[in-house]
């Protein structure tokens, strides 16, 4: 039997990303294989997670900087694509994740006889993420306060709780559904939330999934 | 109601009370801003706007504005023309004109604060006369992506002074030995410039200016300048006007006093050719209002500049719903997300395309300013520069 009050709440946290400059750019496709190989790991954060908080109405093109240059600013579509299907919720760290980055260009490029670059266009511009973690004072127990805080919140809160947790704070299911598991014991609506693949939809839209989830298992009274 | 709680109804849902979370560490903190205008120019316009709003959640928050002489202004208008890649020649009696207005303006203004933000290069000296504790940043506005060597080596000496930098795109970024951070620029939705306006506001405003209604308006708002391209705005219009009966206005200001401007407006005169379907509009610099009917009127906005800052003209644009066709120049390509937010061009021809495509498309265009709007409303709204100035002062309290 589940429960409805969860001995521990869940505490609202949004962030602000600060974003620094670090002053190195590239203009061919290899020298971005350069600098992804050597750039912090904040840099490849920044490129391939921090986009959807700076994109949380519309989704982008691909769901990562380095895709959407390839296919838009360098117009080589392929390997927009083959870096746009990347989901980097199949990697442990940011490591691995910049390994595979690295294997894929490599691999695109060993069929290449010119590199591709920019002519016109933007060169790729390297970034890293600042994330400052605020706690809202916002906090629930129930499901229905937990939905009804989910729909009022700044979009940076689903961000935290998904992006940051997953691959920062090494949450594998996200906040939400470690927490509605655990306190609220739903596990098949924390199934459900956990499943949901924020890279491919932007944070409002991953808001309105998890709150359509919740309001179908509160309709349907799926706890009593 | 505060002067930030009157964001509420035009920011994203929480923005507001998130703010004032983001804004715990810092109540009670103080910050100067220094600039060498009260009025005129983007820069003062958004500190018009960020310092109540500072103050308004906790921060102690001044404006400072330099004094200087007139030789002072031409020495810091050739280091601005220097570091946008203009060829200029500075003897160093100009360079010491410089370093003595700076001195004397350290004299003058209290510069004691926690942090002190100064703006782009003509108070940048002023970090020779740091009172001892504070965190001082260099607030860039321009496009230094290819500055003039000699005159950024001079100024970087009092750059590298700083604790950190911000610049408006990745692209200004320099080789610093100091933090440098992207914050874009920002408008105001609740100024006179971007304010909702009644119909009969905008009635008004549109009589005034002598505006007729009968046909879909393409608008380009911007001085004129050949960075601009009006010429090339007329040359997309005339392409435009084969299939659609449209009208263009282009509407500027600061000709008068800008002998390059007077040329160009001529040029854009002849351009035009008595067309009864052009209007050449000069508006005075605090035309905000008229500037707001104008934009509301539109039916497509362009702003097909060559080259460009930010280009803070397609936010407002687009913060009224409007699709705005652009150049793919400076902070434009930032704002239009190309086919999503907007579009951006590369030639008159570019430009001719897709206007025509929008008009044959009245859905998308629908859809291209609902999309611009809120694209605007997350990203270059006031309120999000509240927020990165917080999450800076917050970087150096870790």
């Amino acid at each position: 039997m589940a429960k409805k009050v969860a001995a521990h709440p869940f505490l609202f946290t949004g962030c602000w990303e600060l974003r620094q400059m670090l002053g190195r750019s590239a203009r061919d496709v290899r020298q971005l294989l350069e600098a992804i190989e050597e750039v912090p790991l904040d840099s490849i954060y920044y490129h391939t997670h921090s986009f959807f908080l700076r994109h949380k109405y519309i989704a982008g093109p691909y769901p990562n900087d380095f895709a959407t240059w390839a296919a838009i600013q360098v117009r080589d579509r392929v390997l927009g694509e083959k870096l746009g299907v990347l989901d980097p919720f199949e990697f442990l760290d940011l490591e691995s994740l910049r390994a595979a980055i690295v294997a894929i260009i490599e691999e695109h490029l060993s069929h290449l006889q010119i590199i591709p670059r920019v002519i016109y266009e933007e060169p790729f511009h390297f970034m890293q993420s600042r994330i400052t973690a605020v706690p809202t004072g916002l906090e629930s127990r129930t499901l229905t306060e937990f939905r009804e805080i989910l729909a009022s919140v700044d979009a940076s809160v689903i961000y935290y709780h998904t992006f940051e947790a997953i691959l920062r704070l090494g949450r594998r299911n996200g906040d939400f559904a470690i927490w509605i598991e655990e306190q609220l014991e739903l596990p098949e609506l924390a199934e459900k939330i956990a499943h949901l693949d924020p890279y491919m939809i932007s944070l409002e839209s991953i808001r309105h999934r998890i709150i359509r989830i919740c309001d179908g298992f509160l309709e349907r009274g799926a706890w009593q | 109601m505060s002067a930030l709680d009157s964001y509420r109804e035009v920011t994203p849902k929480g923005t507001i009370d998130f703010l004032r979370c983001l804004a715990d560490k810092t109540r009670g903190k103080s910050i100067l801003h220094v600039n060498s205008t009260r009025v005129g120019g983007g820069v003062a316009e958004i500190l018009r706007s960020l310092v109540p709003l500072l103050a308004d959640i906790g921060v102690e928050a001044r404006w400072e504005v330099i004094t200087g002489t007139e030789d002072f202004f031409a020495v810091t208008k050739a280091f601005h023309n220097a570091l946008q890649g203009a060829e200029q020649d500075l003897s160093p009696a100009m360079l010491e004109i410089y370093r003595e207005i700076n001195r004397r303006n350290a004299r003058q203004i209290p510069l004691e604060a926690d942090y002190v933000v100064i703006h782009d290069p003509q108070p940048a000296a002023l970090i020779l006369h740091k009172p001892g504790a504070g965190r001082w940043i260099w607030r860039c506005h321009i496009d230094i992506s290819h500055p003039q060597r000699k005159v950024w080596n001079f100024l970087r000496q009092f750059v590298v002074q700083y604790d950190g930098a911000i610049f408006s795109l990745p692209r200004f970024a320099q080789r610093l030995p100091i933090p440098q951070f992207l914050i874009y620029p920002s408008i105001d939705p609740l100024s006179e410039k971007n304010r909702d306006l009644s119909p009969e506001e905008q009635e008004q405003a549109l009589d005034r200016l002598r505006i007729p209604r009968d046909k879909p308006i393409l608008l380009q708002v911007s001085r004129f300048d050949r960075f601009k391209d009006p010429v090339g705005v007329i040359r997309a219009y005339r392409l435009v006007k084969k299939h659609h009966d449209v009208r263009l206005i282009l509407a500027g200001g600061g000709a008068t006093d800008d002998p390059e401007g007077e040329k160009v407006l001529a040029e854009v005169r002849e351009a035009a050719q008595s067309d009864p379907d052009i209007l050449i509009l000069l508006l005075p610099p605090d035309a905000n209002l008229e500037i707001n009917a104008l934009q509301r009127a539109a039916t497509i906005v362009l702003q097909k500049s060559l080259r460009e800052g930010f280009g803070l003209t397609v936010a407002e644009a687009m913060w009224k719903g409007k699709p705005v066709i652009g150049g793919f120049a400076g902070g434009i390509t930032v704002q239009l997300v190309y086919g999503v937010t907007g579009f951006t061009v590369n030639s008159p021809e570019g430009a001719a395309f897709r206007i025509h495509y929008l008009l044959d498309n009245p859905d998308l265009m629908a859809k291209v300013g609902e999309d611009g709007r809120e694209f605007v409303r997350r990203n270059f709204l006031i309120t999000r520069h509240l927020g990165d100035y917080l999450a800076l002062m917050r970087y150096w309290m870790n």
